[in-house]
């Protein structure tokens, strides 16, 4: 027999459910597009990557990370740290999403003197934990930061945001190693496996697969999700705080996703690590964009 | 011959230490200068690379062990986590080799810790000429890769003394520092001069009207060796120490050369990139027409073999340096 006070629960719960995921859906449709503007603004750049990381960055900035949009040097921040400089298009969109930096500065992004370069660095920009773009180096870094928060005596958590590109560095397996010995509950990785790196197909340019086994190998909780899918990924937060961080575990989150994600026209254009778009094409980008989300939404 | 009769030295002579013998020495000065350290800044933490025990780390990990954190045989990991600790505001020290820490980790170094500004605090064992083992151990080359790192503080001590009074001015300098080890029982010197470290700052530690050494590192007790060997022939000569290559002491040590006195740098390094070309830089900036001699190491890939074989062999022994200054002097 199940109570009706439970069933009033658990009502509850699945309309905070459906709240959670509308407010990072939302959050990820508002970082593309805010993508998008940006990548008009340099008429080129990573934005097929931004678009397919924005389900991973939403779900971190609307949902996990604990931060406090005036005060991002705030001490008991949680950290997220770019690993892949170039993705500092989309990381700057979900910092203006999640009120850190203005919307409006955005348009500087590339341009002399912005705090926004186009590949990410800690001294530039406010929100931006570390200096990535030499791959490779920020699972180091964050677990470095983890010891570091956790010797403290902090419960903040340390993600780091990877790509499948980077699985080819040897440091990323230094620092997964480093990460089990010293038993990094405390750290998250979060893998985008878009299959594309600067040469072509990343099973064409050296071959990372089995990655899951690889990971758990070394002694991490791996998952591996859509990483275009809020749901799976929601839940694969969950897990990994359910099953990892309360034994000491360090976790991953692969998460296969695909380039130009939400704009059927850069979905299906033939991939490129330096995705060129038309001048007339970004209107239309961003209509695609809309019309997907709105779509789903009223479905 | 002689040869056939005198045993060859082996390569382990001098392998913890190159103090010479009956020379006044300290144990593991940097170790126990970090724990010291330690005891009055409790943000101070340790790392190494599996060379805890060859860099004198020990002594921090025995003291602190919640404190120290073994990285295991990977220096990217080693500086990268450094990074990540001094980004939390901890301030670590991280223990390697020379040939390690400046050779395999530097891009680590490079944007972890020297673009951001960070109190990362470098220890490099071995460096220069202070191991037998050939190529592979002697950082022959460890500050000429540096010197071209923005933010980064090269500190190359030369003794007990230096090490222990430095410790604490790395940890209190706010960007990355590098420290060129002396591990092991280290030779005790400078505590015979009116000296103090100050980081930053060349010190005259005796005058001399015919001759001024520019010396760094364990270079500068040979230097204090070769003065007083060299007021045998009638030589008298001044000796600076200059620990500091970077932010370089330009002013103390152009004051010193703006002389009619010959000039000569000594450093246990290659004559590319090092101290030599830091005073020879300092020098023409000024626009002083002055002649630079260098003891240095050549710039090759040196043998291996016993330290006192190869500090003959390569020009950094007492003997060497004297006989070249009279040879310059004619």
């Amino acid at each position: 027999m199940v109570s009706t006070q439970e069933i009033t629960t658990r009502g509850n719960a699945s309309d905070a459910e459906a709240e959670r995921l509308a407010r990072v859906e939302g959050a990820a449709y508002r970082i593309r597009h805010h993508a998008l503007n940006m990548g008009e603004v340099q008429g080129q750049g990573y934005v097929g990557q931004a678009l397919g990381a924005a389900d991973m960055l939403a779900a971190v900035y609307a949902d996990q990370l604990r931060f406090r949009a005036d005060d991002p040097e705030w001490e008991d921040r949680d950290r997220f740290l770019l690993s892949t400089g170039h993705y500092a298009i989309g990381h700057y969109a979900a910092l203006a999403e999640a009120g850190i930096i203005p919307v409006k500065e955005l348009e500087t992004y590339g341009s002399d003197d912005s705090r926004l370069p186009m590949s990410g660095m800690s001294t530039y920009t406010p929100g931006m934990e570390i200096s990535g773009g030499s791959l490779g180096h920020g699972l180091s870094i964050a677990v470095g930061a983890a010891l570091g928060l956790r010797y403290q005596g902090s419960g903040s958590r340390v993600y780091n945001f990877l790509s499948d590109g980077e699985l080819d560095e040897g440091s990323t397996w230094e620092a997964a190693m480093g990460a089990h010995h010293h038993h990094l509950g405390n750290l998250t990785a979060m893998v985008d496996i878009n299959a594309l790196q600067a040469d072509g197909k990343t099973d064409t340019v050296l071959r990372t697969e089995p990655v899951t086994e690889k990971w758990q190998a070394f002694g991490w909780y791996a998952q591996r999700v859509n990483g275009n899918d809020v749901g799976a990924l929601l839940a694969a937060f969950d897990n990994a705080a359910a099953q990892a961080a309360a034994v000491g575990r360090p976790s991953v989150i692969l998460c296969d996703t695909k380039v130009g994600r939400g704009v059927p026209l850069l979905e299906d254009r033939e991939k490129a690590h330096f995705m060129r778009i038309e001048e007339h094409e970004w209107q239309l980008c961003r209509e695609q964009l809309t019309a997907g989300f709105e779509g789903k939404a009223a479905r | 011959m002689s040869t056939a009769t005198t045993p060859k030295l082996k390569t382990s002579a001098m392998i913890a230490s190159f103090a010479d013998p009956g020379q006044k020495t300290a144990s593991a000065p940097f170790g126990h200068a970090l724990v010291k350290a330690a005891q009055v800044n409790d943000k101070i933490v340790g790392l190494t690379a599996d060379l805890g025990k060859y860099t004198d780390m020990h002594i921090f990990a025995q003291a602190f062990p919640e404190r120290f954190f073994q990285m295991g045989m990977a220096e990217q990991l080693l500086f990268g986590a450094a990074a990540g600790l001094a980004e939390t505001g901890l301030v670590p020290f991280a223990s390697t080799y020379s040939v390690f820490a400046a050779r395999r980790a530097y891009d680590f170094l490079c944007l972890d810790a020297a673009e951001p500004n960070l109190n990362v605090n470098i220890v490099g064992g071995l460096p220069g000429l202070t191991t037998g083992y050939g190529p592979s151990h002697q950082a022959t080359e460890d500050m000429a890769i540096f010197r071209g790192m923005p933010n980064l503080t090269i500190v190359d001590p030369c003794d007990s003394l230096d090490i222990e009074q430095a410790v604490p001015q790395l940890a209190a300098s706010e960007g990355p520092t590098y420290l060129r080890l002396l591990r092991g029982n280290v030779p005790t010197v400078l505590d015979e001069y009116d000296y103090t470290f100050e980081l930053g700052k060349a010190k005259v530690l005796r005058g001399g009207r015919d001759v001024v050494f520019i010396s760094s590192g364990l270079m500068t007790m040979r230097a204090l060796q070769a003065a007083e060997a060299l007021a045998a022939h009638h030589v008298d000569v001044a000796v600076v120490h200059a620990p500091t290559i970077k932010p370089f002491d330009a002013a103390t040590v152009l004051a010193e050369l703006n002389t009619d006195r010959l000039a000569v740098t000594l450093e246990n390094h290659s004559v590319v990139g090092g101290l030599f070309e830091t005073v020879a830089s300092a020098v023409v900036t000024a626009g002083l027409g002055k002649r630079v001699v260098p003891v240095a190491l050549p710039d090759e890939f040196l043998d291996a073999g016993a330290l006192p074989t190869l500090h003959e062999r390569y020009g950094l022994s007492v003997q060497r340096v004297v006989a070249k200054v009279l040879a310059e002097l004619g």
